[in-house]
Parts: C-alpha cells; structure tokens; sequence
C-alpha cells in the first residue's frame, strides 16, 4: 500500500501513483500532462458531475425556470449557487425539483415530471422551462425529451430537456455541452421566423456574477458597441431568441461556450473571438480586439481613450497593491483553464510568484499554455485533491492561494491566505476596475494582520 | 392546531432539507478515526463537501467511487474498491463508512457482498467497514444522519459486561451543542459514550496543519461498550422508530431507553437535570443552577418583546421541536412550524405543546418546501424566522429577519459555533431572538406610529 509516486519536484507527497503523471513541473518536463480523464475513485476529486456544469451554464437565465428532474439532493445543493446579477426577473434563483421518491425510481417518473410543469405553468408562466436530467433519472430511462415536448406541445411554451445524468461523466465539461445543445435548441428559429442582423455582438461564457456583464458593456458602449445578448448572464428567454442577430461572438469562459460559438458560426455565420475581461491588461486586449473587428476608425479611437483614461485612473492603487503584494508566492487551482491564465497574469502583474497552477477540466493544449507561462519549478496540476493540495501548500511555501469554496478553508487551516474566484463570489472581479478589486482581495488576505497572530501558544 | 399538510403539489419548490448521505457523513465524523466514501458518482461527493465546509468552516474531505456510463451499466464493484484502496492508502483510516447514492441503490448494488469480497480479498486487519444505504429518494439528510449513527452501533456493538457509564446519543447539532452536552454531562460527575462525536472533527482548532483525519470522534471500543450501559439517553423525539440507534440498543441488548427532547428551553433541560441527578444521585452543581437562574431572569426580562414575536420555524424535526420549546416558553407564538423532513411526526410531538397558545394555533408543515412555508408565513402574519439558510428569502422578499440555527448556515460564518442546548445555549438563542424583534422594533417604531397617528398609510410590521 505503499505507492508513493514521486513528484517531479523531488519530493514525495502522499498521492496515488495512478495519479503521477497528472502532475508536472514547468519549464523542465517535457511530457505532456494527463488530462480530461474521469475522476480516479477515491482520490477525493474537487471536481463535481454533468449535472453541475450544465446548471452553472443555464442558471443565469433569469426568467426561466429551472427544474431539476431527480431525488431531492441534486436541487437543494444547487439552489442559488451562482453570484450572477439580474436586472429583472429572480426567478432563476428560485430552485425547483420534482422530488423522486423511491416510488418514482421503480415505476418511473415521467407522469410526475409532466404534472410538475403543468404546476410551474400554471403558477408561475415562465417563457421557459428548463428540464435537467440527473443520475436517477437517466439510469431508469425516463424519455424527459418527450415529456418536454409533449409539454410544450400542451402550454405553447419552451420546455426544454437538458441531458445532465451526472453518471455520465465526473466532467463537468460534458456537462457545459448538454446546456450549450439545450441552448442551441432556444436560439435556433422555429421554422417561418427569422432574426435581423444587427451590429451588437454576443458575449458568451460570461455569467454576470456581481455585475461584471454590466461592466464590460459600459466599456463596450462607450466604444459604440452593443451587446446583443450575453450567455447567459442577465439573459432572458427572449433576449437568447436574438442571438442569431448579433455580428460578432466573444467567448469569455471558454470551457463552457467555445461549442456554442462554433456552433453559432455554422448556423449563423457569426465569426467569433475568445477575449478576457479579468485582469487590466487582458481587459484592453480584449477590447481592441474587439474594435478592430470592426474595423471602424471613430470605435478604435474611443477604445483606446477608454484604455487609457482607465489604465492611468488604476494604476496608483495597483502599483500601491503591488508594493506590497512583490514577491509573494502564489498558487491557483480553478475549474477552467481560461480562468487559471487571467490569474497568472493578474498575479504576475502584482509582482508575485506563481509557485503552482490546476484546473479541474484543462485539455492538454490549455495546459501547455499554462506551462509557457509559468516558471521553471512550478508545478502544474490536473484534478487535483486535499492531500495534494496539502503538500503543495507546503513543500511550495505559499503565501495566498486563489480558488474556490473547497480550497478556502484547506489553506485557510495552513495559515495560507485565500483568494476567492469562485461562481457565487460577490465581488467584481472583471474590467479595470476588477483588477483593483482583485488586488485588493489578494492584498487583504496575503497581508493581513492575522498570519502574524495565528500560531500555536508560545510559538515564535 | 391547523395541520396544513400542502403536499397537494408535486413539484418542489426551494427545497427545506439536504440528501440522505449527507446526513450519513455528518453522523461518520463522529466515529474516531473514520473516512466516508460515497459510492456514486463524482458530483455527490464534492456537493456534500460544497455543503459541509460552508456550513462547518472545516475541510471535509469525502471520497467517491466516481461512478461514470461504463460502470452504471455493467455494476460499480470495481470503482467501489478501486475507491477504497486509495482511501486506505492516502487516509489510512481505522473505519470506512460507506454511504449509497441514489445512483448505486438505483443500480441494485450488493454493498454488503462486495465489501465481504473486498474484505476477504485484502486480507483486511485494522480497518473496519460499515455500509450504510442512503439513497437521496429514501429520505433527507436527517434520517441519512440517524440511518449511519444505528448502522455504526449495529456494526461494532458487542456484548459487554454491565458497567456504569450511561450511552448518550444525540440528534444532528452543531459542534458547540455537542461540547455544551458534554460540560453538562461532566459537571454532573457522568461517564458517559456520547455518540456521534463531531465536536471535535468539525470544529478543529487552529493548528497550522490540517489532519487528513482529525482527531476526535467516539471510539470504537466505546461504541462496542454501548451494550453494557446502564441506560441509553438519546435525545430524539422525532427519531423514527425504524432508525433508532437508541431502540436498537434496547431490543437487542436490553439497554433502558431514555428517550428526551434536545435539551433547549428550561423545561427540556430541567427534564435532562432530573433523569442526571436520578443517575447520579447527585444535585445540580451551583454552575448550572447559576445558569439556569440567568436565563430565568432573561425570560423575565425580555418576555415583553418576545410575546410580540410570530416566529416561522423550520429546519430539521428535532432542531424544530427544541426551537418551538423555546419560542412559546417565552409567548413567542410559533406561526408557522415546519421541516422538510416528512418522517418526524411533528403533528403529533407538537400536539401538547401547543395546546396551550392562546390564539391562533400555528400551522404545521412536514416533507414540505419554502415555498409553502413562505406562502404559510405570510398569510399567519409571521414576523420573524428560526432556522437555517435557506429561509434568506423571508428578509430578501418580506424584511422577515431570519435567526440563524440549524442546518445548513451557510450566508453566515460560525455554523459550528451557534449554540442551542442547555441552559446557557438557551439563553444564547433567546438573546438572539428577544434582539433580533427589538431591532425591528425600534428600526420602524417612529414612522409606523407617525403614519397610524397622522393617518398617512395603513401599516402592519412589528
């Protein structure tokens, strides 16, 4: 029982052999990381199901109900789990479940499924409903693709299935392409009607959580760009009926979207880009990419007076932040690996030293990215776990870690500081603005007062 | 009482509990040296964990047979052991609980066979592994928690020679609950096995390290000696018979079962001083009558505000039996009572107690939602709200502040620490709710008497 695998980084932290060659070092290994694999059993994966990515995808949709087709346990954890602002309707933060009872599971649960939408319509009349499957519900076949339907059919209204059984895979990717098909099939135009092409844009991948859709479009229309619709953060069901309109798609996350937008390419002939609003200087790439799509010299003039009126109105507060953040060491372990580089460059850009970087979905080419960016000695990790982590922590000497809910209280237990980058934060972390606000979180945790109090009684 | 039983709807709207697992590792927690897995898939595990750390601040690691297509079809066994080596091997755990999913009980797995297997195959010595089924469709977190704490006592339960410590087996309280029930046992001069034990576990000191398997929790050599007690405490008026760890103990060992509410308020706690000092022989120290004396001058004090409060209470059975003890000792009329949880047969606990509200009796609502306990609250006027998280819609939408208590809290940090039983927890609860109407209170007094006084506007509120 005594398979210790052996890092490359010379030490010999307690993992799993099997789970050896999902970690590398930067700069000296060449091999290629092992990724997007299932989960090994009983590694303590941070990672969760299909289930999970497809409702993290559809939830912003604020007008639409949300209702979750299985057991109890998979709605009551996901109720109201994302941070994304509405400037509408709530009723997305609202969580409904069908609520299968043993019963269910041996005589089906289709005839409850169909009686539960008959309900929401009734009480709430929503333009959609979203139909999610989960394990349960998948494994005794209930057909919810025809239950939708027929449902649709009987309330001239949008039900519609989203084939979410976690069983499927512990990837939450596979789950990100269940929401993009249920979201094609919202946007495709029934047949007799059609969308007029405008020259706003869609803004994919970005969920608005604490408002940061909000931002990029004051930057966006200050450059006289619109947004057509975002995916899906503030969407509604009518405003995702007009995505077809839209002349160009921007992809922000793109684990969850770069599908969509291929997909809206084929359908629609809309080109798209992948842009990123975290961290000021991938804010103002991202915006002249923009402007220069379209290729209109009054958009570019007013894009680059936007950034740099910006860039000069942040940079006292975060050459202030970055003082006293230079040198510090930093490790980062997200879902996505969009996200793992915004943070790299955010991180380097406030001086600190990135000792460790992870994702829970990186493909192999995203971590190559991530390999280029970081030093020699770092070390790059796929699906990663407490025990690991632990090390990590350790053996890397880390001062602040950014991550999500998990990973907070085991640095946390370390006396490691902690940046949250999680899906129901409440900070706005994007645009030049979020580049301050993200110093300033990194800086209130990195440099707080209490790491110099919290040690053992009568310890230095 | 007005037994509202609105299950007339199928659907769930906002649920008012968590899955049948997550109870089962909650109760796991409180067995030293032990480590869940969750045989399902991947997304089971890392919610309950999502759940434990927001509501507890504390790592809680959990591992998974991360059960995908393949195995659904063609049986989990592989992944299941696969699961439990690598737990053995980075965790080294004394005891595995095993907890089912819907996913595996859907699946029709053998757990007991495959664990038999497993175990011969191993050749294991050392580590004990005891399977508990806890399918979500089978009930929520709270019988998941009662279903793993029987199935532990049934696992290492053994027959014992009569010895003279008492067993005491609680209900699922938060950390600090658990540390009170202990003082109170302790002053009292009591041996005692307390299971299960998470005060410990789940609410871990500061130490610069974190411990895979913290330490704490009831060993299993006291477990084992649960037999030979000379009587059984189980505070759990709403325990199904069908998962009582306390009755098993009865019908198979013959162990006098004491069964008591969750000691929160002075009658329930004055009911667990007498049964102590029965065992004892001994009289109340001078600390607890002090606290007692304390929280008795408080009610005297507050009683005022309180009579004004119409408090919704909900959560789990036990938590929302011991909330409602408190509330209407003190003229706080319940409005509303209800928990998720259809097993805890409030209807009939409460029938006694609320015998005695002078006006309108509250409504009662079990395997229920919050979307029917809000609709219930507002038509009864509700004005303030006990319970946990999940009723953060009754201050967004209606200004209805909600007391944190229960299970989960996870908008607010120090779910480990809130503090509910004893005399002293008690007065902790009381000071919170008695403030919490006097922050109402004075927060819209002198507009809503200017606009009853001037006539401006028609106004309710507190």
């Amino acid at each position: 029982m005594d398979e210790l695998c052996s890092l490359p980084s010379g030490g010999a932290p307690p993992c799993i052999s099997e789970r050896e060659r999902s970690i590398v070092t930067a700069g000296r290994s060449r091999t290629a990381i092992h990724c997007t694999d299932d989960s090994l059993a009983g590694s303590v994966s941070q990672r969760a199901c299909v289930f999970c990515g497809a409702r993290v995808v559809l939830n912003p949709v604020t007008d639409a109900v949300h209702l979750v087709h299985g057991p109890i346990g998979c709605a009551s954890y996901t109720w109201d789990i994302r941070g994304s602002l509405s400037s509408g309707s709530e009723m997305f933060r609202n969580s409904f479940s069908t609520d299968m009872k043993e019963r269910d599971v041996i005589f089906g649960g289709e005839k409850k499924l169909a009686a539960c939408i008959d309900e929401i319509v009734e009480e709430h009349h929503p333009p959609a409903i979203f139909v999610y499957a989960t394990c349960v519900s998948g494994m005794i076949g209930d057909d919810i693709v025809a239950v939708c339907n027929a449902a649709s059919r009987r309330h001239a209204t949008e039900v519609i299935p989203v084939e979410s059984s976690g069983f499927i895979s512990g990837n939450k990717v596979v789950g990100y392409r269940a929401a993009a098909l249920a979201l094609m099939r919202l946007i495709t135009p029934k047949e007799g009607e059609t969308v007029e092409k405008t020259r706003k844009l869609n803004f994919l991948g970005e969920y608005n959580l604490s408002g940061e859709m909000w931002l990029a479009r004051r930057y966006l229309t200050e450059m006289g760009i619109g947004i057509n619709v975002a995916f899906t953060g503030d969407s509604t069901v009518a405003d995702l009926k007009r995505a077809p309109g839209a002349c160009l798609n921007i992809v922000q996350c793109t684990g969850s979207m770069h599908w969509v937008a291929m997909q809206l390419e084929k359908e629609f002939g809309t080109p798209y880009m992948d842009v990123n609003f975290f961290g000021a200087e991938n804010t103002a790439e991202s915006l002249k990419k923009i402007a220069r799509f379209y290729a209109d010299e009054a958009v570019m003039e007013r894009t680059e007076a936007l950034i740099a009126r910006e860039t000069a109105r942040i940079a006292p507060d975060l050459a202030w932040y970055r003082e006293r953040l230079a040198g510090k060491r930093a490790a980062i372990y997200v879902g996505g690996a969009y996200k793992a580089v915004a943070l790299i460059r955010q991180l380097r850009g406030l001086g600190m030293e990135i000792v460790l970087t992870g994702t829970q979905t990186g493909k192999k080419e995203e971590y190559a990215t991530i390999s280029g960016l970081l030093d020699e000695g770092a070390i790059v990790v796929d699906d990663t776990n407490p025990a690991e982590i632990e090390r990590f922590l350790r053996e890397m000497k880390v001062d602040v870690m950014a991550g999500g809910v998990k990973e907070r209280v085991l640095a946390t237990k370390l006396g490691v500081g902690f940046v949250d980058h999680n899906h129901d934060r409440k900070e706005c972390l994007a645009g030049f603005d979020g580049a301050v606000h993200f110093a300033r979180e990194v800086y209130t945790s990195a440099c707080s007062p209490v790491w110099k109090h919290i040690r053992p009684f009568g310890g230095a | 009482m007005m037994a509202d039983h609105g299950n007339v709807r199928q659907v769930n709207e906002n649920q008012c509990q968590q899955c049948m697992p997550l109870g089962g590792v909650i109760a796991l927690r409180g067995v030293a040296g032990s480590m869940a897995v969750i045989h399902g898939s991947q997304g089971c595990s890392t919610y309950m964990r999502l759940t434990c750390v927001n509501h507890y601040n504390e790592p809680v690691d959990i591992a998974s047979s991360s059960l995908n297509e393949k195995q659904t079809i063609h049986g989990g066994e592989a992944n299941l052991k696969k699961a439990l080596d690598n737990v053995r091997r980075v965790y080294n755990p004394s005891v595995i609980g095993v907890l089912t999913t819907c996913l595996a009980e859907t699946m029709g797995e053998d757990l007991d066979r495959i664990i038999r297997d497993y175990t011969d195959e191993r050749g294991l010595d050392g580590v004990e592994i005891v399977a508990v089924p806890t399918p979500s469709y089978g009930g929520s977190h709270t019988e998941g928690y009662w279903a793993a704490t029987k199935a532990v006592i049934a696992r290492f339960a053994r027959p014992t020679e009569p010895h003279w410590r008492i067993n005491v087996i609680v209900p699922h309280v938060s950390p600090a609950d658990l540390r009170e029930i202990k003082r109170i046992l302790s002053l009292m001069g009591l041996e005692y096995i307390l299971l299960p034990d998470y005060s410990m576990t789940l609410d871990r000191p500061y130490a610069e390290q974190y411990s895979k398997i913290p330490e704490g929790g009831t060993t299993a050599a006291d477990i084992a000696a649960m037999p030979g007690a000379l009587l059984t405490i189980q505070f759990g008026e709403t325990c199904p018979d069908r998962l009582s760890p306390g009755l098993w103990l009865e019908q198979e060992y013959g162990v006098p079962l004491v069964t008591l509410p969750l000691p929160a308020g002075v009658e329930a706690c004055d009911r667990l001083m007498k049964v102590l000092q029965k065992v004892t022989g001994r009289e109340m120290p001078d600390v607890l009558s002090n606290e007692r004396g304390w929280l008795l001058d408080a009610m005297a004090d507050a009683h005022k505000y309180n009579s004004e409060g119409r408090p919704v209470i909900y959560g789990e059975p036990e938590t929302v039996c011991a909330l409602t003890r408190v509330c209407l000792e003190n003229g706080a009329y319940p409005a509303v009572i209800a928990s998720g949880s259809h097993e805890g047969r409030l209807d009939g606990h409460l029938a006694p107690l609320l015998a005695a509200v002078e006006g309108e009796a509250p409504v009662v609502l079990e395997g229920t939602d919050f979307a029917a306990i809000e609709a219930a609250a507002l038509r009864a006027g509700a004005n303030i709200a006990v319970g946990n998280s999940g009723g953060k819609f009754f201050t967004e939408r209606h200004g209805i502040i909600v007391v944190r208590a229960g299970f989960p809290v996870h908008d607010r940090i120090g779910g480990q620490r809130i503090l509910t039983v004893g005399y002293a927890g008690t007065l902790a609860l009381l000071d919170r709710i008695t403030n919490t109407l006097l922050e109402q209170k004075h927060g819209s007094y002198r507009r809503l008497r200017r606009d009853e006084m001037m006539g401006t506007t028609v106004s309710g509120g507190v």
